[in-house]
Order: C-alpha cells, then sequence, then structure tokens
C-alpha cells in the first residue's frame, strides 16, 4: 500500500496544493479574504476529522465540536498560563495541546459512547455533546462563561524567523502548515489497516467481528484519533480568533461540521474540503451580502441531500469517470443547456426571498449590501404588486423551462451512465 | 461549484474595493446580529441608528458637511464573527464600530479593537457601545478605544435599590436569573447593595436558570411563592422574562417585578395583561417621560416602521454625541473623536448626559417605571400596542447614578 | 407538602404537554425509523397556523384545522422530500429533516417576522380552575391536561382496536407482507409522517399560547423529545408517556429543590472540597441538564429505553 501513498502524481498534487495555498495572499490582498482563507483552514481540518468518524467508520456524530472546543479551550489556557513567557515558536506548537485534549477527551467520551454503532451512538453523543454544552455556562472559571476566554497570541520579545503570528497573513501561513501536516496525516491513516478496518465495520461491523476484529475498539481507537484532529482544529481556532467560547463546543457547531462534510461528500477524502470551501464562503460572504443566508443555505442543503447525496465530491468523481471514459464529451452539451434555465429559475427564486426579506425589515439596504435594491439600483416599491409578479414570472418561465430541458438532461444521463457503468451491472 | 465560489469571492473583493474609496461620508460599521434568534433585537437597533443619524446628524447639516451613514454588519451574535465582521468593516474603510448585542461578543470585539489599534496605530479604530451592560467594560477591561452610552448593571441596580430603600413594604426579596455572566453580575449586585441599604429585607431565595432553555416557569414561580417574597429582582430579558412573568400571573403570584429589559423589543406584546401593575423596570427613558422631541421622534419612529417599536433613547444620545466629537474635533480621525467625546456634557432631552473620562461610562437621568393600564393622561401612550403603558415611579438623577470605577485606563 | 403537591402538579402538566409533543415523534421514529430532527418545527408550524387562524375566526376552529394543515404539510414533506430522501438511507432522511428545520424556522421568519406574535389563550378559558394552598391553577393548564390525554387514549385505540391502526402496525413490521396483501405501504408511511406531525401541529395549537409563539420556539424543544423517545423506548407510546411525566416532575422537582450538589454528596458520606465550583452548584442549576443524563445513562445500561420492545 505504501507505493500508492508516495505515487508521483499524488506527491504533484498534495504540493501543487500546499504551493497554491501558501501563495494565495500574495494574489488576495485584502484582510478580509485572508480571514476567509484561515476559517476554510481550520474548518478542512475540523471537517476532516469529522468524516474520520462518519466516512470512514460509518458512525454519525452530534457532538463532534465537544472535541473542537475542548481542544480550542486548552489552547487559550495554556497560552494564557505560558503568558510572557514563551515565544512564536511555542505559539506555533500549541495546536498539538489542542490535539492532545482532543484526545483526551476522546478517551473518555469514547469509551462510553462507542459501545454501540448506529442510532445509539447519534443519540448518545447528542446527550454527551447537550450535556458538555451546558456545563461550559456552569463553569466560568473554566470556560469563560458567555464572554469566553481570551488570549493574545503575539507573545514574546523577538520574532521567529521573521514571525511573530501578530499580522493575519503570519497566522494564514501558520494554519496553512498545520492544515497541511494534518491533512497528510489524515489520508495516511486511511491507508494504514486500522483506516481499513474502520471501513469495514462501517461496511459490515458483523462480518469483520467474524474475521476477529474487535468493532467497539476500532470504533474507539477512530474517536480517539478524531477527537485529536478535532482538538488541533479548535487550537487553531483559539489562535485565529484569539478568543473562545461557548458556542464552540455547542450543538450549532456540531451541525454545522456534519453540514460541512455532508455537503463535500462523506465518501471522498477531500469532500469536507471541498464543503469546508463551499459553506464557509456561502456563511460568510453570502451572509454579508442578505440576511436571507439562513434560507438559501438550508434549501441548498435539502437539493443537495435529494439531488447529489454523495455531496460535491461525487458530482466531481463521476464527471472525472465520464471524462475517462471519454463520455463527457456527450453530457457537456447538456450542462451548458441546462445552465441558462437553471439561472433564470435562481434569478427568480432569489428575487422573490430578497422581496420578501425586504418587505419584512421594512427598510430594504438594511444589510452590508441588500442586493435586492442596492446592486440593481433601482428603487422598489415592495408595496406595489409590480416587483413581485416580476420575479414571480421569473421564477415559473425558469421553472417550467428548468423542468423540459432539466428532463432531456436526465435522460442523456441515465444513459450516458448506463453506458459507463453498463458491464458492470 | 467552483464557478459560484469564484463569483461569491469576485463580489465581496468588489465590494471590499467600493468601500476603501473615498469617504463621502462618516460611516460607522453597526456589528449586531441581523440572522439568526437574535436578529430581531439587531434589526431594531440598526433602524434606530439609520433614523436617528438622518433627522438628528444629516437633517441638521451632518457631520463637517458630510452625511453619517451606519452600516450593518451581520455578527450572528457570536463573539468570532463579531471579529470576523470587524476586520470585514476595516477592510471596507470603516473607523467607527457600534455594537450593543451580548456582553460576549462585546469583549470579544474591545479585545479585538484593542490588538488591532496595537498593531496597527495608523489606522485605529473606536468602539460604540450601546447596549453591552457587564461592569468590567468600564472597569478591569475598560480601554481608551471603547465608549458606553448604557448604564452598567451595578449603576442600574444602584438606582433600582435606591428605590427599593424608600418602599418600606418590601420585607423578601428572591433574585432570578439567566446562568451566565450577565445574571451573576445582577444577583451578585442585588445582594451586596441591598445588605449595604436595607438591612431588614431578607433575601428569600436565588436561582440560576439556563439562558433560553426553560419552557415552563411554573416551578420557579412555585418555588417564589413558597419562599413568600414580595419582591423579585431579574435580570432576565427576551422570552425568559416574558415566559417568567406569564407563569407568575397563572400561578396568582402578586411579588413585583423589578427588570432591566421589560420594556420593549417584544416583551410587552408577549406578556401582555400578565405584567400589569406587577412588572417594573428600569431605564434611560420611556414613552411616558415627558420628552417633546424624542416623543414625537418615537411617534414618527413607530409609524415608519410597523412592528418595530423605538425603545433606545441612547441611540439617540450617542449619535449626537458623537457627530457632535467629530464636529468640535473638526476631525474623524479616531484618536481625536475619542478625546473630544471624553467628558462630554451632552443636554438630551431628559437632561444632561455626560462622559466621564476616568472609564468611559455615560452617566444619565434613568427612570424606575411600572406597567399599568394606558390612560391617556400620566400613561399617555401605550407601548408595543398592548393597551398597557410605563408610568414613572421614580427619576434617579444623573448624579445619583454614578458609582466609582476600577478602570486603569491605558492612554495612548 | 402544599409544595409536593403544587410542584407534582405542575410537574404532570408539564409532563403532559411534553407528551403531546413526542407522542408523534415516537410513532414516526419508531414506525418509520426516522429520526425527525425538523419535528419540533411543526409544533411550531403549528402554533403560527393557529395564531393565524385565530386572527380570523378565534381559537376553536384553528384546534382543529391547525393540526390538519400542519399533517398536509407534513404528508407533502414526505412524499415529495423524505421518501426520495429514503433511497439514500438514514442518514440521507435524517439530513433532509435537519435542513428542513433551518428551512421551516427561516420560512417562519419570513412570513410573521422575528419578533413573537400575539397569540392569545381564548377568554373563555382564561382564568382559574381552582385554587390550592392559595395557588392558582389556570383553566388553561386543565385544558391542556384534557387534550394530552385525549390524545393518548384515541391513539391507542386507533392503533390496536381499528382496522387501519393493525394495518400501520402491520406495515411497520412486515411491509413486503403487507404490500402483498394489497395495501398501499408508500401511503400508510405518508400517513403515519402526516399523523404524526399534525400531532406536533396540535401541540403547537395548544402550546403556542400557553408559552409564547416565537420563531426561536422550535429550537427550544428540539432536542428534549428526543430525550423522551429515546428514554421512553423506541416503538412505545406508553413508554414515552411515562418518560414525559418523569421527565417533567424530575424538571420540576430539580427546581425545587435549592440543594446544592455538595450535599447531595454528602448525603452518601463524601466531602467535597469547599469552595469549588462544583460544589456549589444547585440542583436548580442542574436541572435542564438531568433529563440529558437521563437520556446517556438510558443508552448505556437499557439501549432499548423504558418500555422498548427493541434496540434501536
Amino acid at each position: 500500500m505504501s507505493p500508492a501513498i508516495l505515487n508521483r502524481g499524488r506527491l504533484a498534487v498534495w504540493g501543487g496544493c500546499l504551493a497554491l495555498a501558501l501563495a494565495l495572499p500574495l494574489v488576495l490582498k485584502s484582510g478580509f479574504i485572508i480571514s476567509l482563507l484561515c476559517q476554510i483552514g481550520i474548518m478542512a481540518v475540523f471537517s476532516l476529522s469529522y468524516n474520520m468518524l462518519l466516512g470512514q467508520t460509518g458512525l454519525l456524530s452530534f457532538g463532534h465540536a465537544v472535541y473542537y472546543g475542548l481542544g480550542a479551550f486548552a489552547t487559550m489556557h495554556l497560552l494564557n498560563a505560558i503568558g510572557k513567557g514563551g515565544g512564536p515558536l511555542t505559539t506555533a506548537l500549541l495546536p498539538l495541546a489542542g490535539g492532545l485534549a482532543g484526545m483526551v477527551a476522546g478517551v473518555v467520551l469514547g469509551y462510553v459512547t462507542t459501545r454501540k454503532a448506529g442510532t445509539t451512538f447519534a443519540m448518545i453523543t447528542l446527550g454527551i455533546g447537550e450535556l458538555v454544552a451546558a456545563c461550559s455556562l456552569m463553569f466560568p472559571a473554566v470556560f469563560g462563561g458567555e464572554g469566553g476566554v481570551s488570549g493574545n497570541r503575539v507573545v514574546g520579545k523577538e520574532a521567529f524567523l521573521g514571525f511573530t503570528w501578530g499580522p493575519q497573513v503570519e497566522m494564514y501561513g501558520l494554519i496553512v502548515l498545520w492544515a497541511f501536516a494534518c491533512t497528510v496525516a489524515m489520508f495516511a491513516l486511511t491507508q494504514t489497516p486500522l483506516g481499513r478496518m474502520a471501513n469495514a465495520v462501517r461496511d459490515n461491523p458483523e462480518r469483520a467481528e467474524f474475521v476477529g476484529y474487535d468493532t467497539e475498539r476500532v470504533r474507539f481507537l477512530m474517536v480517539i484519533l478524531s477527537g485529536f484532529f478535532a482538538g488541533i482544529a479548535g487550537g487553531l481556532s483559539a489562535l485565529n480568533y484569539e478568543i473562545v467560547t461557548a458556542e464552540t463546543l455547542n450543538a450549532h457547531t456540531s451541525g454545522i461540521v456534519l453540514l460541512i462534510a455532508f455537503v463535500g461528500g462523506i465518501g471522498f477524502f477531500y469532500g469536507p474540503i471541498i464543503g469546508a470551501i463551499l459553506v464557509t464562503v456561502m456563511q460568510i460572504v453570502i451572509g454579508g451580502m442578505t440576511h436571507a443566508w439562513l434560507l438559501y443555505f438550508g434549501l441548498f442543503f435539502l437539493f443537495m441531500v435529494l439531488v447529489a447525496p454523495g455531496g460535491i465530491a461525487s458530482l466531481i468523481a463521476v464527471q472525472r469517470n465520464l471524462w475517462q471514459a471519454g463520455l463527457l464529451g456527450r453530457m457537456l452539451p447538456h450542462y451548458l443547456a441546462v445552465t441558462p434555465p437553471v439561472l433564470v429559475l435562481l434569478t427568480g427564486l432569489v428575487g422573490l426571498i430578497e422581496l420578501g426579506y425586504a418587505l419584512l425589515s421594512g427598510d430594504a439596504g438594511v444589510g452590508a449590501g441588500d442586493t435586492a435594491t442596492r446592486v440593481l439600483g433601482m428603487q422598489l416599491h415592495l408595496g406595489a404588486p409590480g416587483p413581485w409578479l416580476t420575479a414571480l414570472a421569473i421564477t415559473g418561465i425558469g421553472l417550467i423551462l428548468t423542468r423540459w430541458i432539466g428532463g432531456r438532461l436526465g435522460v442523456a444521463w441515465n444513459a450516458t451512465l448506463a453506458t459507463l457503468y453498463g458491464d458492470k451491472a | 461549484m467552483t464557478q459560484s465560489t469564484f463569483r461569491s469571492l469576485a463580489l465581496a473583493a468588489s465590494l471590499a474595493l467600493m468601500g476603501g474609496g473615498a469617504y463621502a461620508q462618516v460611516r460607522i460599521a453597526y456589528i449586531d446580529p441581523l440572522s439568526g434568534p437574535f436578529a430581531n433585537v439587531g434589526e431594531a437597533g440598526l433602524k434606530g441608528f439609520k433614523e436617528a443619524a438622518e433627522i438628528l446628524v444629516n437633517q441638521k447639516g451632518g457631520i463637517m458637511g458630510q452625511k453619517l451613514e451606519f452600516t450593518g454588519f451581520d455578527n450572528k451574535g457570536s463573539p468570532q464573527e463579531t471579529q470576523i465582521q470587524l476586520k470585514a468593516a476595516i477592510d471596507q474603510g470603516f473607523r467607527f464600530v457600534t455594537l450593543g448585542n451580548g456582553s460576549g461578543a462585546a469583549h470579544s470585539l474591545i479585545d479585538a479593537v484593542n490588538k488591532w489599534n496595537a498593531r496597527n496605530p495608523d489606522k485605529t479604530v473606536l468602539f460604540f457601545n450601546y447596549a453591552a451592560v457587564d461592569p468590567t467594560l468600564t472597569g478591569e477591561k475598560c480601554s481608551f478605544w471603547h465608549f458606553r452610552f448604557d448604564a452598567n448593571t451595578e449603576m442600574k441596580m444602584e438606582a433600582i435599590t435606591n428605590f427599593m430603600e424608600n418602599d418600606k413594604k418590601i420585607k423578601k426579596v428572591f433574585i432570578i436569573g439567566q446562568d451566565y455572566a450577565h445574571g451573576h453580575q445582577v444577583a451578585k449586585a442585588a445582594k451586596e447593595m441591598l445588605a449595604k441599604k436595607r438591612k431588614d429585607v431578607k433575601i428569600v431565595g436565588e436561582d440560576l436558570h439556563p439562558i433560553g432553555r426553560v419552557k415552563d416557569f411554573a416551578p420557579y414561580i412555585a418555588k417564589i411563592k413558597a419562599s413568600g417574597a414580595d419582591t423579585v429582582i431579574t435580570g432576565n430579558w427576551g422570552n425568559d422574562l416574558s415566559l417568567l412573568i406569564k407563569a407568575a400571573k397563572d400561578a396568582g403570584l402578586k411579588s413585583r417585578f423589578y427588570t432591566y429589559y421589560a420594556g420593549g423589543l417584544g416583551t410587552p406584546q408577549a406578556m401582555g395583561a400578565a405584567g400589569e401593575n406587577q412588572v417594573l423596570q428600569l431605564t434611560e427613558w420611556h414613552m411616558n417621560v415627558p420628552t417633546k422631541n424624542t416623543e414625537k421622534f418615537a411617534l414618527d419612529f413607530n409609524k415608519k416602521y410597523p412592528g418595530v417599536w423605538f425603545y433606545y433613547l441612547r441611540v439617540n444620545n450617542m449619535v449626537q454625541m458623537v457627530a457632535q466629537a467629530m464636529n468640535t474635533a473638526k476631525s474623524t480621525d479616531p484618536k481625536a473623536v475619542a478625546l473630544a467625546l471624553e467628558d462630554m456634557r451632552f443636554q438630551v432631552d431628559t437632561g444632561e448626559v455626560w462622559m466621564r473620562k476616568s472609564d468611559h461610562q455615560a452617566m444619565q437621568p434613568l427612570y424606575i417605571s411600572i406597567f399599568s393600564k394606558a390612560d391617556g393622561k400620566t400613561v399617555k401612550h401605550d407601548s408595543e400596542g398592548t393597551g398597557y403603558g410605563w408610568k414613572t415611579l421614580a427619576t434617579i438623577s444623573q448624579r445619583d447614578s454614578q458609582l466609582p470605577t476600577a478602570c486603569i485606563m491605558e492612554r495612548p | 407538602m402544599e409544595f409536593v403537591v403544587i410542584s407534582l402538579l405542575n410537574g404532570i402538566t408539564y409532563g403532559l404537554l411534553l407528551f403531546m409533543l413526542s407522542s408523534g415523534l415516537t410513532l414516526i421514529f419508531s414506525m418509520m425509523g426516522i429520526l425527525n430532527f425538523a419535528h419540533a418545527s411543526f409544533y411550531m408550524l403549528g402554533a403560527y397556523f393557529a395564531y393565524q387562524i385565530s386572527t380570523w375566526t378565534g381559537f376553536w376552529p384553528g384546534l382543529i384545522v391547525a393540526p390538519l394543515l400542519v399533517g398536509a404539510v407534513g404528508a407533502l414533506v414526505e412524499r415529495y422530500g423524505l421518501r426520495r430522501a429514503h433511497r439514500y438511507g438514514h442518514v440521507a432522511e435524517l439530513l433532509f429533516t435537519f435542513g428542513l428545520a433551518f428551512v421551516v424556522e427561516e420560512l417562519v421568519h419570513l412570513i410573521w417576522g422575528k419578533t413573537s406574535v400575539d397569540y392569545k389563550i381564548p377568554a373563555e378559558l382564561d382564568g382559574t380552575l381552582f385554587s390550592l394552598f392559595d395557588t392558582d391553577f389556570p383553566i388553561y393548564k386543565g385544558f391542556m391536561m384534557l387534550v394530552s390525554v385525549g390524545m393518548l387514549v384515541a391513539l391507542y385505540a386507533l392503533l390496536t382496536r381499528t382496522r387501519i391502526g393493525l394495518i400501520i402496525q402491520a406495515a411497520l413490521t412486515k411491509p413486503d407482507m403487507v404490500e402483498a396483501l394489497g395495501h398501499n405501504v408508500p401511503r400508510i408511511f405518508m400517513l403515519v409522517f402526516g399523523g404524526g406531525t399534525a400531532l406536533a401541529g396540535l401541540a403547537g395549537v395548544i402550546g403556542g399560547n400557553a408559552f409564547i409563539t416565537e420563531p426561536g420556539m422550535a429550537a427550544a424543544v428540539g432536542s428534549i423529545v428526543f430525550v423522551i423517545v429515546v428514554v421512553g423506548g423506541l416503538g412505545s407510546l406508553g413508554g414515552a408517556f411515562i418518560a414525559s411525566l418523569l421527565i417533567g416532575c424530575i424538571q420540576t422537582f430539580s427546581v425545587a429543590l435549592s440543594i446544592s450538589i455538595t450535599d447531595v454528596f454528602a448525603l452518601v458520606g463524601i466531602a467535597l472540597p469547599e469552595g469549588s465550583q462544583v460544589a456549589r452548584l444547585t440542583i436548580t442549576q442542574l436541572a435542564p441538564v438531568l433529563p440529558y443524563l437521563l437520556m446517556v445513562a438510558i443508552l448505556i445500561f437499557r439501549p432499548r429505553g423504558l418500555m422498548g420492545s427493541r434496540e434501536s
């Protein structure tokens, strides 16, 4: 198996990704974008660690934020404890402490949760997640109450190789390095016997047990390791935001990581990374443009569940298979054909939703840039039926066209897939 | 997917570029929840700011001829997101930020602003706090770059206990609060101050419940009832307050409730008749404080934004004081504005607001009022269309609301 | 004594409301194996529908119409959403309901605004039913109890005494056999889901004005209903009933007891170090955590729940 890890193509891809990530700030100088990239890096590690459970071991967890949050708190407390005595090098290594904290939490909680798989595991993690989140507000000395614990990542007098981690760009570099190291480690783990056993436990626990493996033990180990990486992600978030609050370990955070992993694609190693990019961008960029972002987000998520339950990664994988089989050309015209009607439909829907929100908030243009009025620069009268009818008409036309052309896409799609997988089926 | 990502990024980038241009206006970034569970609070605040800027500043000549403008940034109520939005605002050229909801977010913002200013002394940022009442923000954690326009928890409790001092009918007090920093601070201040001012009053019970998690307050009410308390002090807000009052009415509990936040943002509506003659509040203003200009402003506001009720007088105070500071300093540089704002004495409808220099805490007159049936006379206006309004019971002068501060400020 | 009686009464009332909320979830969960994360959203929809209807025609029509509307929405969701997600397995189903909860909350924001709405208790039910030791017991609480118990009886009768109930039960364990006998199993599932959500809607109609009808009301009860279903045992309506009462009483009495953790440990002879944060916690503060503690304990020691017939 080891040659597979180290083959030349893979090395090139990994190296390319690292170089690209490190080079991005040279092109995108905006502080906002750098902050965004930092968050993507953190969420990527977090969701990859989550996918070690859901994707690799088949464990649906509703309490993964516990490890992330505990890692973050541990890092922050250590940072504050070291205080002036430390330096940039110790700061850079602090996420490791977060990882260890996550690991310890994994040992303690995993011992309880991993007795059973399936729904029982899901419900226990839900319960434990709620317990830990509730406790976090009861012990303000440790968790800082609702104000959280804050610290300063710039410690010590001299810089380390010119880095103090004060500027966001330097922090970004640190996050990239950690994220890269964690991603490599997590990928390597999928190739180890333990990683393979986790897949077996996911796919057929009975058989794995017959072969002589202890499924409970495999689950336990995976929870511990996944807790470790989640803890590192938490540690990075502590350094990045310089504040950790109880919300880092509550059900909301656990829910977000589940969404990220699923949207990205739990069946693929790189799926969660795609999910992290997409969801973070949606959350921050679309959240900055419109207050309806939660609705868009929810609708998008429902759409993904119903249409592409394998996530974005599975869509990419299918296209790659088509391409390798030389069938992509057959589908491309259909993709192109379906794009305009989908855009029309989206325009109509977005228009309706934005009109609704603008009407609700009474004063259009409340947000950082409400698309309905500011981008188009039109003075819309929300009381009049005009804008509504227009939006409704666009939606209707879009819907009809999408159904019509989308139907043809579906037929072509099925036919192509039949050709692609025909021999196997 | 990649295409849409790119498009959103490009959009964000172009927005950022547009923002970086010339200062046609004086712009203040409003960082508060504009989506999620606390969105209603955040939106009401933003509307208040926009309206105040328009009517009280821009229609009166603006700031050195420029317009004052507020732009919303959605921090989703989260301290982490607050920092992200602060960076977005700084990127777009904002040098002034305001925030009010949640001490967590306020702490996060004060930290982030301090760090930013230390690391970027040529691009400093100033933080105006209009509603986060944690005393430490102008106490141990006070900052030159932070100004608070609302009375803090301790000042409010000082006013409430001063009022209680004279009410000899009070014998037994029960304290109930949300189990987080604010609830703890209210409980602590109430206990300390009552012990000093009214040795004969017994604190018969103290309960903390988790914030936003309790559906049925009947058990708490049963406990209050069993304790025989005639007075309840609570720092609760939002549904935790409405549900508490409703449960008290259901069980026929006759105790009086001293509250901080019964006056606005949907609470009067949710509590309705249940609060009549039982709920008191401490605020810097309410609709039935005789103030000519503010009354008109509020009525116009309520007409213009149906469903949102004018609540924050301090928003108006803040907008006017900031504008005046900029005008006197003849500058929109944050440091110059901060220096001009320090020690400012400003006349508003209710009296004088003084921004104390030592801790940047505003001192202003406060009112204790009780929820009673609107009668068109002393209770001229009802609150949120409920038929009940606030009747002033006592006025606390600016001087009486002052408390010493623990602030040791680092000045640039 | 009087305090105990009143607390017990409070506990039972709250428990009965919890039962209304969770009975539909138990039905859906046990029959279709779907962990419906959006269940509380249907509860919220019930409250808002009832509010809307009450502004037109008053409370009573809403009591009937709102749950039916919610049930119809639920059936549509099953038909056009869940059934499709079902093909991709349980995780997809669950995630679908997860996303649905988001969307419902936002739609409620969009339609009814972000603050609470003024959904009032009808005048005929507003008042005091009786006074016990100087504490009033409102009529409306009595009404809630009545509806809840009525619901239990009706459900029990429907499932065990009617033909459709028997078919439903059969379809759940042996869908293929029932299908072979000529019944439309997908339609049965749709009915079950619609019925379950209608029950949640009914709970919303009744709970919405007893408490507060606002967009956060779904999130506030979202996870507690899971606790009840798990503690009661999958597939057991009786279990859910007992678990609801149990949790209602636990919460009420834990609030009522003003003792700290130190006292509890002192009872069993362990002295906690003074001044530590754990030692200072009171049972009252712990009250909302106790259900989750109970759930975790149940899952560890008795995974099939109090009265469940099988493990999840």
